[in-house]
């Protein structure tokens, strides 16, 4: 039908024979003729415009979009101001690449500066990256960070998101490391069992805060004996929750990683989301990526330009330490733009909201008959108990005829519940009159 | 181009100052600096690792490149030069003030060559 | 230009939420809020418009940035993948209730597929580096299936881009670096040299990173097959040649491909992109991910049983998915070729244009790119790579890909792309003629381009020496 070629046939033509071409075919005859598709590619014709706005429309149509969300486990509905998607639906920012030409690439580059000041500020780090593609692969690398010769062995909660913990074990599958899960007590990390497995081969710790049962964990105390066993110590950390919570800086850990996705992306079905690193001063080179650094120009003017690239792998090619190339970078510039709109004041009130709507809505599904798993304090997500898995499906079914996604089932009756600043008073009172109504029929 | 007579070179531009209690201290030569250009970090090993004549033991990276740095004898690290990371510009300002790392349990140097065989070296390679 | 940090006034701030009921966190709390900016709205947007000047997008302008395939970004692809069907669904919804989202998954898997001639393929990697590291650990896997724990190297030619060798060493490979001929093919005794009970596998880019389509293909994929290793095909310049000829039909057993580059949709100025991982049918069980099969009307999505384990959360970076396949929806079964053939024709003109007056590293028909090298210049005039660089932004015009290929001295890559029209090729072709002519009347002024933009020649020695990566709010 068409295609974003604009020259003509008779262009085309005209160009063909200024190269001293007869035709196409011609011009491809060094790709050997064996190995040439004889026959058309098995797609369907092309589509005018109007046809492709149609089908998208009506695949979009095919998804359910619920109004009443308690889901999250790793993804999170947060509301994002309208200034967001203005900004970066600027054809600069969305079409522009990587920012190799910092003289005509000032906008990008400050952009990320801003964005690395900015998770500074969340995390309490000295450094960041520009990005990494989600907070599971921000995890692994970090891992990846920490393994020295002689400290080969990664350590990772049972508390961390099992996504987070797959791709950490793959990364590591890569390295051909060691990767040791420490188990977990009451919800939280079993701080004898972490004591025990920490030895002179450990690398690091991966913990998660607060963790995959929305429990907040004791990294105080996880610092201080994973710095005695002289490993390193990463945490993952909801970007949101750091707006109130004792930072990873405050604990001392070396790294700190997550999932940007809560700062300003949409739930998109899993992505684009962002990975965000940060790293205390003496880990800043070892950061993968892209950097971006603050200089002067020969006029001695400030401007910014991405750098530290050695460390890269179109300089260190199999040397570098990681072989990211392509990162997240307009959804750090999302996530930079829904920071500077929001503000302390607003992410205040965004974490703060997260919190006491969590903690309503567990007292009311614990009205209603569920029972909670763990008895510790948690930021905005929760595990209930039903009777048993069958109950656990019943419920959510009921929950899902009144256009309710309930909490995610994690197995055996429990689920896992999540509430944020977008759930109001009436959504959580009504999906707690619905559990009732199961339990008690 | 400055090559001190007291010093040992190697083919692949690195310099040894030998004491007297048998230790030496090893860096980049003048001309590797001159070569490499604007240097702005340097990889060092850790002390007590061992190193091998004619292999890698740290490298060094100027804006849009990385260099192994060999090692121009066989030893121990003894000691490691951690205000070099903090100062990379040194490597290009002062080379023969800017070693790397002390060594200990110096074997291998039979292949070093006097200040006036490496300036005769470079000018062949040159 | 001023940090949006320094605009921030304490107080400000715009009501984006209600003010937070008392609640009781009952966990330790940060001591100070984050040192985020205190803004008004106004003052958001006016910042990130003054940023959007000092950004240059292709959609604004000529892009011939080589190996990147910066083609024009068409605005319903945005259409597309804003719907709130798409923007507004949980990743761990019941398949159910997703069964949009899937439909696109099993559409661009079949669609992509076909192109590069695979039978499987994952869409979890978030980019083509992420694409490169899953199908090297598909390979890795199927070594060690097969109990052959001997496979520890793989086979990487001295072109490359520096992805690949990286990616090989990050899935635990050693790295055989190979040379290319004088015309930047495959060295074929070198290769036959370099294969053995050890090889894991061969990595390479057809059309090469200088932009010339390897002749020798069959041979040389024949040659890894036969001492046991596995050939991965780079799809970083598949855009020369869809519809075409195949990877698949070239002796490839796993490829990646940039959903970013080749299938049009935006690179955000870094990202995000999407690195779909494909291969043969042998592979498939080892692919992460999910991948979509119907069952009993109902599309759903399942794992593979010998997965080697996720690349990243969720099913990929789907919005980008629904881009890619809307741009194929749009062009269709013709448009994949006549894509690929304009690519070509474009380079070639451009090429044609500038020979005479621009030394090529390769006197040949060049495919989607093609390399100048001005080592020659440099060392009669001492005008480098750089430096013409710099002098195309004082005429408004993005430059080349410098530097690269490593293969080639003082290089400048030029990838024009489908998108462009022959005007803007004459008017680019015109620009690269007079800088020349600049820099042959006036070579020492070279050093000082570009001469009209704010920002002129940063010092990057000053930036990696004592770097400065956030703002410092005490200075």
């Amino acid at each position: 039908m068409g295609t974003y070629v604009p020259n003509t046939r008779a262009e085309q033509q005209q160009m063909l024979e200024a190269c001293g071409f007869t035709s196409f075919e011609d011009m491809y005859s060094c790709i050997p003729e064996k190995l040439r598709l004889k026959k058309p590619l098995q797609l369907p014709e092309g589509k005018t415009e109007l046809e492709i706005v149609r089908a998208a429309e009506a695949a979009a149509r095919k998804n359910r979009v619920y109004p009443t969300v308690f889901r999250g486990a790793g993804a999170y509905r947060h509301f994002i101001p309208s200034i967001v998607k203005e900004v970066t639906g600027k054809e600069e920012f969305r079409t522009a690449y990587t920012p190799y030409q910092a003289e005509i690439s000032q906008g990008v580059l400050q952009s990320i500066f801003e964005f690395q000041t900015g998770i500074c500020e969340l995390t309490g780090m000295a450094a960041a990256n520009a990005s990494v593609y989600d907070g599971a692969t921000a995890a692994a690398e970090a891992c990846e960070m920490c393994r020295e010769k002689t400290r080969r062995r990664v350590l990772v909660s049972a508390t961390v998101d099992p996504k987070i913990l797959s791709v950490v074990r793959t990364y590591s599958f890569g390295r051909d490391g060691e990767v040791t899960v420490v188990p977990e007590k009451d919800g939280v990390t079993d701080p004898d069992a972490l004591e025990q497995l920490l030895d002179d081969e450990t690398a690091c710790f991966l913990l998660q805060q607060p963790n995959r049962y929305g429990c907040m964990e004791d990294a105080d105390q996880a610092a201080a004996v994973v710095h005695g066993a002289k490993a390193k110590l990463i945490m993952s950390c909801n970007p949101i929750a750091l707006a109130v919570m004792k930072t990873p800086g405050e604990i001392g850990a070396d790294i700190a990683v997550g999932e940007g996705q809560p700062l300003g992306l949409p739930l998109a079905y899993g992505g684009p989301y962002l990975g965000f690193m940060a790293a205390d001063e003496k880990m800043m080179r070892k950061l993968p990526g892209r950097i971006v650094g603050e200089t002067t120009d020969i006029n001695g003017t400030r401007c910014y330009v991405l750098t530290l690239q050695a460390r890269e792998q179109h300089i260190r090619r199999e040397k570098a330490g990681s072989n990211i190339c392509s990162n997240e970078a307009l959804c750090a510039l999302t996530a930079a733009v829904y920071l500077a709109a929001m503000g302390p004041e607003n992410m205040r009130r965004a974490a703060l909201t997260c919190h006491a709507n969590a903690a309503a809505l567990k007292a009311k599904l614990t009205e209603s008959g569920l029972k909670p798993v763990h008895d510790c304090p948690f930021f905005h997500e929760f595990v209930m108990q039903a009777a048993d898995e069958a109950q656990a499906e019943q419920i959510l079914a009921a929950l899902d005829r009144a256009d309710i996604l309930g909490g995610l089932p994690l197995g055996e009756g429990k689920m896992l519940w999540c509430a944020t600043e977008m759930n109001t008073q009436e959504e959580i009172d009504r999906a707690a009159s619905i559990v009732k109504e199961v339990l008690e029929a | 181009m400055n090559f001190p007579k007291e010093l040992k070179y190697s083919k692949t531009h690195e310099w040894v100052r030998f004491q007297e209690d048998g230790t030496a201290y090893i860096g980049i030569t003048d001309y590797a600096q001159d070569q490499l250009g604007d240097l702005v970090f340097v990889n060092l090993p850790a002390a007590g690792d061992a190193l091998q004549a004619g292999e890698s033991f740290a490298d060094v990276e100027s804006v849009k490149a990385v260099s192994d740095v060999n090692a121009p004898v066989s030893g121990t690290v003894k000691e490691v030069n951690e205000a070099l990371a903090d100062a990379p510009e040194k490597m290009n300002e002062a080379p023969y003030d800017a070693w790397f790392v002390l060594a200990e349990g110096i074997t291998d140097t039979d292949a070093l060559m006097t200040a006036e065989e490496y300036e005769a070296f470079i000018a062949e390679e040159g | 230009m001023k940090l949006i940090f320094e605009r921030s006034v304490p107080g400000r701030s715009t009501a984006y939420l209600p003010e937070a009921p008392r609640t009781d966190l009952g966990f330790p709390l940060r001591e100070k809020p984050p040192r985020l900016p205190e803004l008004s709205e106004s003052q958001v947007d006016r910042h990130y418009t003054e940023l959007a000047k000092e950004t240059r997008g292709v959609n604004g302008g000529f892009y011939p940035l080589g190996s990147c395939t910066m083609k024009y970004n068409p605005a319903v692809l945005e259409t597309a993948a804003n719907q709130p069907g798409f923007t507004d669904v949980h990743p761990l919804q019941p398949d159910e209730s997703v069964q949009g989202c899937l439909e696109v998954m099993q559409l661009a898997e079949r669609y992509l597929c076909e192109i590069t001639g695979m039978d499987a393929m994952t869409l979890q990697p978030a980019a083509g580096a992420h694409g490169e590291f899953t199908g090297l650990l598909l390979i890795k896997a199927w070594h060690r299936s097969r109990g052959d724990l001997a496979r520890t190297k793989v086979i990487v030619p001295d072109s490359a881009h520096g992805t690949n060798p990286a990616s090989a060493a990050m899935a635990g490979f050693e790295v055989v670096n190979i040379p290319s001929d004088s015309h930047g093919y495959v060295d074929l005794e070198a290769l036959r040299a370099a294969v053995g009970p050890d090889t894991a596998g061969l990595m390479l880019t057809n059309p090469n990173t200088v932009g010339l389509f390897d002749p020798n293909i069959a041979e040389i994929t024949k040659i890894v097959h036969e001492a046991g290793g596995l050939n991965y095909y780079d799809g970083a310049n598949l855009n020369a040649i869809m519809g075409i000829v195949r990877p698949g039909d070239m002796g490839f057993d796993v490829v990646h491909i940039n959903l970013h580059k080749t299938f049009a949709t935006p690179h955000g100025g870094g990202g995000p992109g999407s690195g779909p991982s494909g291969c043969k049918d042998f592979l498939k069980e080892f692919l992460p991910g999910i991948r979509v099969s119907e069952k009993d009307g109902m599309l759903c999505g399942t794992a593979a049983e010998k997965r080697i384990g996720d690349v990243r959360s969720f099913g990929g970076n789907f919005l980008v998915i629904v881009k890619a396949l809307a741009y194929l929806m749009f062009i269709g079964r013709e448009g994949v070729a006549e894509t690929a053939s304009n690519a070509v024709l474009n380079a070639n003109y451009m090429m044609n244009c500038l020979k005479d007056l621009y030394p090529m590293a390769y006197d040949a028909t060049c495919m989607h790119e093609f390399v100048i090298t001005l080592e020659q210049m440099k060392h009669d005039t001492g005008v480098s790579a750089l430096d013409m660089a710099k002098a195309l932004l004082d005429y408004g015009m993005h430059p080349p890909t410098m530097y690269f290929p490593l293969i080639v001295h003082e290089a400048l890559m030029v990838e024009p792309t489908e998108t462009e029209s022959r005007e803007t090729l004459d008017e680019a072709v015109e620009v690269f003629r007079r800088i020349m002519d600049e820099a042959k009347a006036d070579p020492e002024h070279m050093h000082e381009r570009p001469r009209t933009t704010r920002v002129r020649r940063p010092d990057e020695v000053k930036a990696a020496r004592k770097p400065v990566v956030r703002y410092d709010f005490d200075a």
